[in-house]
């Protein structure tokens, strides 16, 4: 679905993607964890088109993605939900959501947008609980739900998310991630960037580790977990044996 | 999975491996430093080109763990080469190497046509030989009941062959024509048996060979190919169609080249295989010159598999004899000797310089019958026996038969050639 090969970005003359090669089939839930700083961030920024990449290529259902601008790769089914939220907070969650289906509506009409709402509101209740509640006075979690539902009103093939349990407590943090395993089984296709690696690769199909730009490490999320480099990195602990 | 996916695959996996060989394995740090080589710039598959060789030597100057790529705490087996020829060579893995082992050796079973309802008697030596730990756990994996018998008492062997209802046998091509010859000497008839298949491997053989095995054992036999040095069995085996080993290509990127100037071989061509591995943890190999020689084949095979086959080993670069500036196989002679009629498929090949000449004598063994019968036919399979090996080798041969059961067996990998040569 996703197909990065020897991609370069960064801003202005530093580099901080270096040679990233990477995929993600249709189905699965691959994650790429890494530090700080690692270029996480910039990795997906550089998918939707916000940053252009310097060199390599980007394939998105086979689609170059350099020559698209990022209202076309989000029209063509690859959405971002971005780190830290970034609800729209003056306005209502029920607002937010009809923004997300901008798409969808020019596409298939109103209906269809309302139609995906419903569908929302089932996979988060408690959106619909607050639809008439503005953004800005949900709690953290409230506001990640309310992001992801706004990015998967355009019923996207691929949804990236960057980060989405920062600064969430571990119970709130479970919830969104049983979500995300929801959506893969209901066929979604999901690209996970966290520095939360133990819980991310404990649902992930495949993960990617990145360090300083670089992809060091690849494969089955089991076989991450178990990789004692994994371990003593970004799982804060090391088996003694 | 298409070409394409598994390109990005092989790739994806490539650029972690030589990062993980640069910056962990100080063998490779080198290496690349002098070549100047900077696997940030690793663009394609084909850069694979720019990467420096490893030979057998480079394992035996790192003698034990000077390639290992993690922490001695991370490895959880050590297997050690069969040294076939010469000095043995140490190898690790990690707990993820093994799970992937396994998965590999379940994989090449499943393409043998092995299942869980099968019974496998594993007849390869258990211990540092990487082919009864490999294919065991492979076994297991894939669900079958597996008898660990390792290799040697033949007659035990087939006792629990009988009374265990193997159906499937793992061990070297020569050790199971062994068994058949035990068999007929204890009056086992091979199609009483439960047995089916057999997974043959870490020794050379022949299309001929094969067909001696299938109608002596009453099988279905196929070939394997591994070596310790990239991860043991599980590189390569052959389908049901029994034509090609399918590579498991996810795991090892293979190149075929030309052994005296190292440059690729045009497609399709016969030469020299070198492995990569893409998934190695404990021990990755960068280009490893294996000696074996073989062709790839990438014609889509019959049975729906898309992995790309090569061909049954053909020889070896360094088991390749030059007779009178003649480049003769052992396995050429073999295939000859399993065409006539009267001959056993033992066999010994002895090359002596006489007078500065290069002699070759081929001693082979023959059927009780012909020993008791006239001197006559002896002179005429003898004459046969010549002028095949003659218009197959381009060389004059010297022929002698033997009695049955007068040359030297062995359970494990055989000594076909002795060169008495001092070269």
């Amino acid at each position: 679905m996703l197909k990065i090969r020897n991609l370069d970005a960064g801003y202005g003359k530093l580099r901080v993607l270096k040679n990233i090669s990477l995929h993600v089939d249709g189905g699965e839930i691959v994650t790429m964890i890494g530090a700080n700083g690692a270029g996480k961030t910039t990795l997906l920024s550089t998918v939707i088109g916000l940053v252009s990449p310097a060199k390599g290529e980007i394939f998105f259902l086979d689609r170059d993605c350099r020559k698209l601008n990022s209202q076309h790769i989000v029209a063509g089914g690859c959405v971002l939900v971005p780190e830290g939220r970034q609800v729209f907070a003056t306005m209502s969650v029920e607002e937010n959501l009809i923004l997300g289906g901008y798409v969808l509506q020019k596409k298939e009409g109103k209906k269809a947008v309302l139609k995906e709402m419903a569908h929302q509101y089932e996979l988060f209740p408690v959106l619909q609980e607050r639809k008439g509640q503005l953004a800005g006075t949900l709690s953290g979690g409230e506001q990640q739900m309310l992001a992801m539902g706004r990015a998967l009103m355009s019923r996207p093939r691929l949804v990236m998310m960057d980060e989405p349990s920062t600064g969430l407590a571990p119970l709130v943090v479970r919830d969104i991630f049983q979500v995300i395993v929801r959506l893969r089984d209901e066929g979604n296709t999901v690209l996970l960037v966290e520095q939360n690696a133990k819980a991310a690769l404990s649902i992930a199909d495949r993960g990617y580790v990145l360090e300083t730009g670089k992809i060091i490490l690849q494969g089955p999320a089991e076989d991450l977990l178990a990789n004692h480099d994994v371990q003593r990195a970004y799982l804060g602990r090391e088996k003694i044996e | 999975m298409s070409r394409d996916d598994l390109e990005q695959l092989q790739l994806e996996r490539l650029q972690s491996t030589l990062y993980r060989v640069g910056t962990h394995v100080p063998f490779y740090r080198k290496k690349f430093a002098e070549l100047k080589v900077n696997y940030d710039d690793f663009k394609s598959l084909d850069d694979l080109r720019r990467l420096p060789f490893t030979i057998k030597q480079d394992l035996r100057d790192n003698y034990p763990y000077g390639l290992f790529a993690v922490p001695q705490r991370d490895i959880v087996r050590i297997h050690s080469s069969s040294g076939t020829t010469g000095l043995a060579t140490v190898v690790g893995y990690s707990r993820n190497d093994l799970k992937n082992w396994s998965d590999l050796v379940a994989r090449v079973l499943t393409g043998a046509g092995v299942t869980q309802d099968d019974v496998i008697q594993i007849a390869f030596g258990y211990g540092l030989f990487t082919g009864g730990f490999g294919l065991h756990y492979g076994a297991e994996r894939l669900g079958a009941s597996v008898i660990p018998i390792s290799a040697g008492n033949t007659k035990r062997q087939i006792q629990i062959m009988q009374d265990f209802k193997t159906t499937a046998l793992v061990c070297t091509p020569s050790y199971a024509l062994i068994m058949a010859d035990t068999m007929m000497e204890m009056g086992v008839n091979p199609n009483g048996l439960s047995l089916r298949v057999g997974l043959f491997g870490a020794e050379p053989w022949s299309e001929a060979m094969r067909k001696e095995i299938n109608e002596k054992l009453g099988i279905r036999a196929t070939d394997n190919y591994g070596l310790s040095e990239v991860m043991g069995p599980g590189v390569a085996g052959e389908c049901e169609e029994c034509n090609g080993l399918h590579i498991n290509e996810d795991h090892f990127l293979m190149e075929i080249i030309d052994p005296e100037t190292l440059e690729p071989v045009a497609p399709g061509e016969v030469g020299e295989l070198v492995v990569t591995t893409l998934t190695k943890e404990a021990f990755p190999m960068i280009r490893y010159r294996t000696r074996d020689l073989t062709r790839l084949i990438t014609e889509q095979c019959p049975c729906g598999r898309t992995f790309n086959r090569m061909q049954r080993i053909i020889g070896r670069t360094d088991d390749m004899l030059i007779i009178k500036g003649v480049n003769v196989f052992p396995i050429q002679i073999e295939s000859v000797l399993f065409d006539i009629e009267g001959t056993q498929p033992h066999y010994q090949i002895i090359i002596e310089r006489i007078n500065h000449n290069d002699q070759i004598t081929v001693e082979v063994e023959v059927n009780e019958a012909i020993f008791f019968d006239q001197v006559r036919k002896q002179r005429e399979l003898m004459e046969l026996i010549k002028s095949r090996l003659v218009s197959e080798l381009g060389i004059g041969v010297n022929v002698k038969l033997v009695e049955e059961k007068t040359l030297q067996r062995s359970l494990g990998k055989s000594q076909r050639v002795v060169d008495r040569r001092e070269l």
